[in-house]
């Protein structure tokens, strides 16, 4: 059977409402230069990482922001922490210790501390 | 008894203030560093967003500027700064020692230095170059590589010195990206066989007819927009240009190989400006620009009654804007003549 | 009289206090690794003994390092700790010569006067008693600037004073209270029995004119009893017992026993070696640079001992090493901060004062182990042959100036090089390690080690000082590493290239890493000397500065780094040097976004100061005659 109409499949759709954004709650309160990211993709165009394989900062950040943490916590384990993202942010954000952050945020909600 | 206002710098705005003041019959001193006045624009070859040769809008202000006496005084900096009361005296570097009710600061800015962003390789690589070069090219009407060879591939990065914590301007120029898109579309004009690729991360065509102008761009020259910003240029054996960017609307990495890349350096306060304001105790904002009194009803109002500021001395502008800026400093100055000084 | 019981609190304090150290250093001894225990054991036997018993009595005692630093700050220490010592020391001979017995109980020494009011009128007991005057005269005038010190820390020339907890508190009172109130102890005897020698004496023959000396005597001797007491029952939860585990540690030092990697005998006896001077807090920048005052090595060993959770203090720092470097007890405080950044946090945080005395180790839950790493997209390369490899450095790439310089300088030294990271590497290790992430860093290390196996080279050069302190120390590599002012160095003493005297006003900035992490401080300097003007600065070698962008804090916000940076760009520059020179691009980013003086790296200085016109890196085939050619 065909359906018409405009549906958006659900996958896709970010559900702002029922998203879970106390990972982003934690970066936010402990590094709070976390807000100041414009997506500017500075970090990942110079990303070590990312040189190899698939792994967007810029992307995690806008993700993680938007409760969308599923992808993210198994594709910050691929950060090798060196840096270069920092010397390149023109908002001055502390990149690496988001990564950081954010893993420690994962582990938190994993043991119901956050 | 006639007044004597000087003016510093001989840019736009000096320019402008200078010719209205001179034409209602007050005594004006112009003093400009260098050996002629035109300041930027004698660097700029044509003016966004309709293109007109820069060389009118000089016509303009050599005409407001020619007849009345203005004590033009090229060459000249400013060595020793005195006030009492509410006269100021100005001593030259050759001086000479002026004696004026009233001064109108108009230092305007200075290009960002684009070899600060070191990763972009300026004055490292041989084809990396800023839009002020980019501009000579057009003047001279040959836009080659160093070896010689007509570029096939030329990319523009955007905000180069600006929106950057790292150089330490928060602020947006914001003509850079207006000027991206003129250079680019020149760039084609130029050479009809290359592509032109612009790196921005957000393009901000704020200014009247600038939307247009990005229009035309994309629609009749097919300028190629990339949103990201360019995190590192470096040479390749073959003389290339390698940029590494992120395509963040593709959410990909994305590297390119350019024959040229053109880097669009903002705006800074000018050393001339920094000068006047370490001896003069005018007042500078965060962003190292002179600081009005007031953003909204004050802006050529500075700290020290008396002193005047017009154009880009204060913050980014383009032209229009200086010279609207100018004309708003001019009627300070008169009022200041008039009623305010004791 | 034989016993009075005002000796009581004394006696319990005393043999409490030795009770608690023997017992203590078994528990030490015991957790020692086997191969330590034998270094030990052997270090007690050999010339390490000799050694250590010199150094107990230039730093434990006399306070050597302390006086370089500071004369008035080594006055306070050598008086309390020297003095003290002597006091002992001569008492226990005045309670063995002048006394019935031989080998009295330690209260017969230390309440000699009590006991023999009458004793040392004339002849050698005067001339004794004069001579533990003077002891007592030189510990109280270390004692009053100690107090000083307390509430006007500027006059030892110290800007911060450590912060004190409650026990610390109770303990530096009695600390405080033990002379003065042996003094009037001792001058109230004198006065009562008209005994004494210039200082016990007339102060006793004074206040007898006014006071019944007799009857003030005893309160005062219950005092003195009462401070020695509490302050030794105080003593293993404070910051005092630095006094005993100073002796152990220093055995251990020269015994050759190393920090190593987790919490251990040595970490532990290091933390309680600290006296909290507060040395470390004047070299610090993120204290007189940046304003944060409570993250300083004092405060890490405080936290340390206390069981309070240290993540926050230990993340807080720049890793720089100046600390270490002026330590007076010669403390590895990077090495123990780098344990407790690999340390998860402490699971319980128990800060009951009696548990104090019983803590053993420092309980760790685990590894940190946030998250398994994943670095398996990284696959094996083959990269080609070479007998030097030149690797970059992540860094480096972002400075493309010293990349070009280092590839012109080895492209005319004529040696054949791959570049191996030309096209971006893989990062070296040390960010993870940096931020306590040893496991992530060992997947790291091990592909690097792989890929430079692979080629065959013997020599692996690198432009980033982080990179070479890494490769050096946690490789296990069959190359020499250099570092590329090591690397220019060695092609300047051969001959290979020939570089112009360039007449430049340069100042160097030692990177951390390179300089105090590495040891390497003279090879940048000679290259330096060798192209350019050299000027010295106020921070060379040991004490240099840190230019404030390190890697190893991720807490700072980046405007606190950049006052750092600029604060130490303004020392640096005030000779008017041409050029700012420095060996590390992170150091050359972090300046020169804060300083209008040009800011090179030395290759690039050298690369300009090259003769010989570079070889194209395109014709490297050709390098082979280009060698031969400079043979000739």
């Amino acid at each position: 059977m065909e359906k018409f109409g405009f549906t958006i499949s659900k996958g896709r759709q970010i559900d702002y409402e029922s998203n879970n954004r106390r990972i982003a709650e934690y970066i936010f309160e402990n590094e709070p230069s976390f807000r100041l990211c414009f997506e500017c993709g500075g970090c990942s165009a110079t990303c070590t990482t990312a040189n190899f394989t698939g792994f967007s900062l810029r992307e995690l950040n806008i993700l993680i922001k938007r409760g969308e943490n599923d992808q993210v916590r198994s594709t910050l384990k691929k950060c090798m922490l060196c840096g270069k993202c920092t010397l390149v942010c023109p908002r001055g954000v502390n990149t690496r210790n988001i990564v950081v952050l954010a893993k420690q945020a994962f582990q938190k909600s994993d043991e119901y501390e956050i | 008894m006639s007044k004597h206002v000087i003016v510093i710098g001989g840019g736009v705005a000096g320019l402008e203030v200078a010719g209205q003041l001179s034409k209602v019959g007050i005594e004006v001193s112009l003093i400009e560093k260098e050996s002629k006045t035109g300041g930027h624009l004698n660097n700029w070859y044509k003016l966004f967003p309709d293109r007109r040769n820069s060389s009118e809008v000089k016509e303009y202000l050599n005409g407001i500027t020619a007849n009345n006496g203005i004590n033009l005084m090229t060459d000249t900096t400013i060595e020793k700064f005195n006030r009492s009361r509410s006269c100021f005296s100005i001593t030259t570097n050759g001086g000479k020692e002026l004696i004026a009710d009233a001064i109108v600061v108009a230092t305007g800015f200075d290009l960002f230095k684009s070899a600060r962003k070191e990763e972009y390789g300026y004055g490292i690589y041989d084809n990396v170059i800023t839009s002020a070069d980019l501009e000579e090219m057009f003047r001279k009407g040959e836009i080659v590589l160093t070896d010689g060879s007509v570029p096939e591939s030329i990319g523009i990065i955007h905000c180069v010195g600006s929106r950057d914590e790292k150089v330490g301007n928060y602020y947006c120029s914001k003509l850079c990206c207006v000027t991206a898109v003129k250079q680019a579309i020149e760039l084609r004009e130029h050479l009809p066989e290359s592509k032109v690729f612009c790196y921005y991360m957000d393009m901000r065509m704020g200014g009247a007819f600038y939307e247009e102008l990005y229009r035309e761009a994309q629609e009749k020259w097919g300028v190629n927009f990339i949103r990201g910003k360019v995190s590192e240029a470096s040479e390749t054996i073959e003389k290339k240009l390698m940029v590494k960017v992120e395509d963040t609307l593709a959410g990909r990495p994305l590297k390119m190989n350019l024959d040229m890349l053109v880097l669009m350096a903002g705006m800074e306060m000018s050393a001339g400006g920094e000068k006047v304001a370490g001896m003069s105790g005018l007042k500078t904002g965060e962003n190292r620009f002179f600081a009005a009194a007031d953003n909204h009803f004050g802006s050529n109002k500075s700290n020290i009654e008396g002193i005047f500021y017009a154009g880009t001395c204060t913050a980014p502008m383009n032209i229009t804007e200086t010279i609207s800026h100018a004309r708003a400093a001019f009627t300070e100055v008169m009022e200041w003549l008039r009623n305010g000084k004791r | 009289m034989k016993f009075d019981p005002f000796i009581i609190p004394f006696n319990i304090g005393l043999y409490f206090i030795l009770i608690y150290v023997v017992s203590r250093s078994v528990i030490w001894f015991r957790d020692l690794s086997r191969p330590d225990k034998l270094r030990l054991q052997r270090g007690f036997f050999g010339i390490a003994f000799g050694l250590s018993l010199k150094e107990i009595f230039m730093e434990s005692l006399i306070h050597r390092k302390i006086f370089k630093t500071n004369i008035r700050l080594g006055y306070m220490h050598m008086s309390l700790a020297f003095g003290w010592f002597l006091l002992i020391l001569f008492g226990t001979i005045e309670a063995d010569i002048f006394s019935a017995k031989h080998l009295n109980a330690p209260y017969k020494a230390i309440f000699f006067r009590f006991f023999n009011p009458d004793h040392g009128r004339m002849g050698f007991e005067a001339a004794y008693g004069f001579l533990m005057d003077l002891i007592l005269a030189f510990i109280l005038s270390g004692l009053l600037v100690a107090v000083l010190k307390r509430f006007y820390s500027k006059i030892v020339g110290m800007k911060k004073t450590t912060r004190l907890k409650m026990s610390d508190r109770i303990a530096l009172t009695s600390l405080w209270l033990i002379f003065p109130s042996r003094l009037l102890a001792e001058s109230f005897t004198c006065g009562a029995y008209g005994t004494g020698s210039f200082l016990t004496g007339s102060l006793g023959a004074w206040f007898a004119t006014f006071l019944p000396a007799q009857q003030m005597a005893y309160p005062f001797w219950w005092l003195y009893s009462i401070s020695l007491g509490t302050f030794f029952v105080l003593l293993p939860i404070t910051r005092y017992m630095h006094i005993p585990t100073e002796l152990f540690l220093i055995f251990m030092r020269n015994s050759g026993i190393k920090t190593g990697d987790k919490t251990g005998t040595y970490s532990e006896v290091q933390t309680y070696s600290c006296s909290s001077c507060g040395i470390c807090i004047d070299a610090c920048q993120l204290n007189f640079s940046a304003g944060i005052t409570n993250i300083q090595s004092a405060y890490l060993m405080k936290a340390i001992r206390n069981n309070d959770d240290v993540s926050e203090i230990a993340d807080n720092c720049l890793m720089c090493g100046r600390c270490d470097q002026k330590c007076p007890v010669g403390i590895e405080l990077s090495p123990i901060r780098m344990i407790q950044r690999r340390a998860g946090e402490a699971e319980n945080d128990f800060r009951n004062i009696y548990k104090g005395y019983f803590r053993s180790r420092q309980p760790i839950i685990s590894e940190k182990a946030i998250g398994s790493s994943n670095y398996s997209f990284l696959h094996e390369t083959d990269p080609e042959k070479a007998d030097i490899l030149y690797f970059a450095g992540c860094m480096t790439h972002l400075t493309p100036t010293i990349k070009n310089s280092m590839i012109k300088i080895l492209d005319a030294s004529g040696v054949k090089y791959n570049f191996i990271d030309e096209q971006g590497g893989v990062c070296c290790g040390r960010p993870l390690m940096l931020a306590g992430q040893d496991k992530e860093a060992r997947e790291l290390i091990n592909y690097n080690s792989q890929m430079i196996w692979k080629s065959g080279a013997h020599t692996l050069i690198t432009s980033c000082p982080i990179c070479y302190k890494v490769f050096k120390e946690s490789y296990y590599l069959d190359v020499e590493v250099l570092h590329h002012t090591q690397f220019i160095k060695m092609l300047i003493d051969e001959g290979s290239v020939k570089l112009n005297f360039l007449r430049n006003k340069v100042v160097y900035h030692s990177p951390c890493d390179l300089g105090r992490g590495s040891g390497v401080y003279d090879e940048p300097k000679e290259v330096l000397n060798h192209v350019s003007r050299l000027q010295k600065s106020n921070f060379e070698d040991g004490n240099s500065l840190c230019c404030g962008g390190s890697l190893a804090n991720m807490k700072i916000s980046s405007q606190k780094k950049k006052k750092i940076a600029l604060e130490a760009a303004i020392e640096l520059t005030k000779d008017n040097p041409d050029i700012l020179a420095t060996a590390c691009p992170l150091c050359k980013k972090t300046f020169s976004a804060v300083t209008e003086t040009r800011v090179a790296d030395i290759s690039e200085i050298v690369a300009e100061a090259l003769i010989e016109k570079p070889v194209k890196k395109n014709n490297i085939s050709n390098v082979k005659s280009i060698r031969e050619l400079a043979n000739i």
